[in-house]
């Protein structure tokens, strides 16, 4: 491995501050890049990653600070003088256009055409050109909405590389992809850097920053707190420089036997998805006090359907729910709830809470008709508090007070809410979907450790998640979902995350091109 | 039967045509705007406004060309409101679309008081555009077709140009591009370098001169003075077949001539009937038919992902 010492610094950031209405983003922060390296940003979520790079690439305006380029000062008014100076960027949340076809995406503000004309002919050559040099596939002529997301990611990189970028920022680029996708993704991005592209990763990943580069600065609050060499530095010292403490990465779980019959139930179920087609076929599962059931499976293959068929809120189109013995299929979500079902939905923003009721409100949702949250008529206001209260001081939730709308509390403590709704009911089965998404590994080691605990507890837990690492710190037993379907069920300790991550896209051999 | 020949003759395309202009017009504008990210239900505001300039500016220069540039800048000009009102100062799109709508009733009946010294309607122009209407050498003696589209006035000639344009811009130019992008994924365009704001307000300003010429069509081709209440609803008929035409300039021309054809149809009814039934029962025909064609076709067809949506840059997280 080449001394960054030398190489030449092609990116500095001098003294940025970023200061928000309420927030201050980035404090004095300085960060080096060198020619030909791949640099990680380390920290969890609102340390002000993204919003350093938003300033770099021109989103944003910094406070103040200096950005120099070779050398050179230079300030970004907008992404298009970012782009003119060599900066490409890949959103964690992709900037395609899905209705438009990839060629059109690719070339969108630096069309090839005289006069005003878009010359089709001319952008597909130069983009079929490109994708060849770079190995790049990707059918030119599909629209985005089609594509799977590593493939979109991929349109994502042809598109900053379309634009000559010398520097490619990378925001969180692993957050959606399978196992095989990452490891292609770091195939093109060590490419990449043999042609003289820069990288910068941004992410609160450590395996990722292990992985993949070749130095990282950490950022706690809007602030560096320290840069290595990746090889020198060892993932708990990471964890700690990023969090501030000591961090348990992978929470101990106590192997349990299981011994009482199945709580819940799963026969035979289809259910049909919104374009009309069966999206769960044939799917059967079962549940028993103290395990947790983990299904793993790229995003999009039934999940979903099959959790709001669980919650009572799709028709069942066939087969059968058991829960407790007794057939559910035609039971109403109030009756669920009352019959001591929780359910920690995967979108907590949309479903799991009522963003601008406050947190004492969102403690009662669902039992909010029930004594003693309710009398005949009126909700108790009071108890409401007193319990919300409790529940605030039991699961560390940091809120100004029971008081406070919901929409107020950073996504950790959000889902911390729903945990504490949901576990204050002693419920005998539990329904978690994707618990941990988009939580930094504070929030995460927290969450995992309070479901690890319901299980021990003896509550039958059916975890869905898309990550894998999560799969497998919590499960019991791993079922493999794939196009509405169980393709494959192993135990915890009979298998590791390459071997699901094949099963996850259809277990079929992938070329790698 | 001949009653049925009084009805059913090539003179109800030609009418069909001509009822079909306005809506076709603003129907256009509409799917330019909306398919930028800005909602537009002002199209009706913006008719009163171009209809009452074009014939103020009749009226001035004696020219009713004069009339017809008067009317689709002050169209545009009227619906920049609206988009400063939606893209700089971030309002609701509906609401500042309906308070546009009230706004040029008012403005409208002030300026009339000021200038003619009464509500209700304006004085007679000297000369209307349809003195011009011409007919295209050779075309116009195509059997059917030709009368029809061939021997037409200037702005129902202006409308085909239009439709034409609009299909070109949309699909073949890089401008096109952008504003399909800019009401898809407004960001993935800022973040390459275009200005949102800037094409949503090309996208409005655009809707803004064609419902325009819509206004000018009725107040200074198909009429010759201006009266409140002209415009009886055909700004919200054009949003009904800009939604059943699928955002598409082809498809809202296609539905504006179906709602110019139950037009049409209903004023012959009304003339030829031998029943007694009220004359209202027919008038209503072509709402009626405009709500049944929204609603059954607007499940099918998908709007802009991102219409209606506010775009702000730099958000504090």
């Amino acid at each position: 491995m080449a001394l960054t010492g030398e190489k030449q610094i092609c990116l500095e950031m001098l003294s940025i501050v970023k200061q928000f209405p309420k927030v201050l983003a980035n404090n004095n922060i300085n960060i080096k890049l060198y020619t030909g390296e791949i640099l990680a940003l380390l920290g969890e979520n609102g340390a002000g990653k993204s919003t350093l790079m938003n300033i770099l690439y021109g989103l944003y305006k910094p406070t103040s600070g200096e950005i120099l380029l070779n050398g050179q000062a230079v300030t970004f008014a907008s992404p298009r003088d970012a782009i003119r100076h060599g900066l490409g960027m890949v959103h964690q949340h992709f900037m395609l256009v899905e209705t438009l076809t990839v060629t059109e995406n690719i070339i969108l503000g630096v069309e090839p055409g005289r006069g005003g004309f878009v010359d089709y002919k001319a952008a597909r050559e130069e983009v079929r050109a490109l994708s060849e040099r770079y190995h790049l596939h990707v059918d030119l002529d599909e629209k985005i909405e089609n594509l799977s997301v590593g493939l979109q990611q991929r349109v994502e990189i042809l598109k900053a590389l379309y634009r000559k970028a010398k520097i490619l920022i990378l925001d969180e680029p692993t957050a959606v992809l399978t196992p095989q996708e990452v490891d292609e993704l770091f195939v093109v991005i060590r490419k990449l850097v043999e042609t003289g592209v820069s990288i910068i990763i941004i992410t609160h990943k450590l395996e990722e920053v292990k992985a993949i580069s070749d130095r990282v600065y950490i950022l706690r609050r809007g602030e560096i707190t320290g840069v290595h060499r990746t090889a020198e530095a060892t993932k708990a010292q990471l964890a700690n420089y990023m969090v501030g403490r000591d961090v348990v990465l992978t929470v101990n779980k106590v192997p349990k036997e299981v011994t009482k019959p199945p709580v819940f139930t799963i026969n035979n179920l289809t259910v049909i998805g919104d374009n009309k087609i069966p999206v769960v076929k044939n799917l059967s599962l079962a549940a028993a006090p103290g395990e947790i059931v983990g299904i793993a499976g790229v995003d999009g293959n039934g999940q979903a359907e099959l959790a709001e068929a669980i919650r009572g809120l799709r028709r069942i189109e066939s087969g059968s729910l058991l829960y407790k013995d007794k057939i559910i299929n035609g039971d109403s979500t109030q009756f669920r709830i009352r019959k001591k079902m929780g359910y920690v939905p995967a979108d907590r923003r949309r479903f799991g809470l009522v963003l601008p009721m406050t947190i004492s409100e969102n403690m009662a949702l669902g039992h909010h008709l029930d004594k003693p949250n309710a009398g005949w008529f009126n909700l108790c206001r009071d108890y409401m508090q007193s319990n919300a209260k409790k529940l605030v001081t039991d699961f560390d939730i940091r809120t100004p007070g029971v008081g406070v709308p919901a929409e107020q509390l950073s996504g950790g403590n959000q889902q911390k809410v729903i945990l504490a709704r949901e576990f204050s009911w002693t419920p005998e089965f539990l329904l978690v979907s994707q618990p941990t998404r988009g939580l930094d590994v504070g929030a995460i080691e927290y969450i995992h450790t309070q479901i690890l605990r319901m299980r021990d507890n003896d509550v039958a837990i059916l975890l869905i998640s898309l990550e894998l690492e999560e799969i497998f710190s919590l499960s019991d037993r791993i079922l493999i979902i794939y196009e509405g379907q169980i393709i494959k069920e192993f135990q915890a300790g009979g298998t590791n995350e390459k071997e699901v991550g094949f099963y996850m896209t259809g277990g079929k051999e992938r070329s790698h091109e | 039967m001949n009653t049925f020949l009084a009805i059913f003759n090539a003179d109800l395309l030609v009418s069909t045509i001509r009822l079909a202009t306005p809506i076709a017009l603003a129907a256009i504008g509409a799917t330019i705007c909306e398919r930028s990210g800005i909602v537009n239900i002002a199209m009706e505001g913006i008719m009163v406004v171009g209809a009452f300039m074009a014939v103020v500016f009749t009226f001035l220069s004696g020219s009713p060309w004069v009339g017809l540039v008067a009317g689709i800048l002050g169209g545009g000009i009227f619906s920049l409101i609206h988009g400063a009102a939606t893209i700089s100062l971030h309002m609701d799109h509906t609401v500042s679309g309906a308070v546009l709508n009230i706004l040029a009733l008012g403005v409208t009946r002030y300026l009339m008081i000021l200038f003619y010294g009464h509500p209700g309607t304006t004085d007679s122009i000297p000369i209307s555009l349809k003195a011009y209407q011409f007919a295209i050498p050779g075309l116009s003696r195509i059997p059917l077709l030709g009368p029809l589209l061939f021997n037409q006035t200037p702005i129902v000639y202006l409308s085909f140009l239009i439709l034409i344009a609009a299909t070109i811009l949309m699909g073949k130019t890089k401008t096109g591009l952008h504003i399909r992008a800019a009401g898809e994924h407004p960001l993935a365009l800022e973040t390459i370098g275009v200005s949102v704001y800037k094409i949503r307000y090309l996208g409005v300003f655009i809707s803004g001169l064609l419902s325009g010429a819509a206004g000018a069509y009725l107040s200074i081709e198909n009429a010759v003075s201006f009266s409140e209440g002209m415009t009886s609803g055909k700004g919200f008929i054009a949003l009904a077949a800009m939604i059943s035409g699928g955002w598409s300039p082809i498809g809202a021309y296609l539905a504006a001539l179906f709602f110019g054809f139950a037009d049409a149809l209903q004023i012959r009814f009304q003339i030829m009937s031998r029943v007694r039934i009220p004359a209202e029962i027919f008038i209503i025909f072509p709402y009626v038919l405009c709500i049944i064609a929204v609603a059954g076709l607007v499940r099918r067809s998908r709007a802009p992902k991102a219409d209606g949506k506010d775009f702000m840059i730099e958000k504090s997280e």
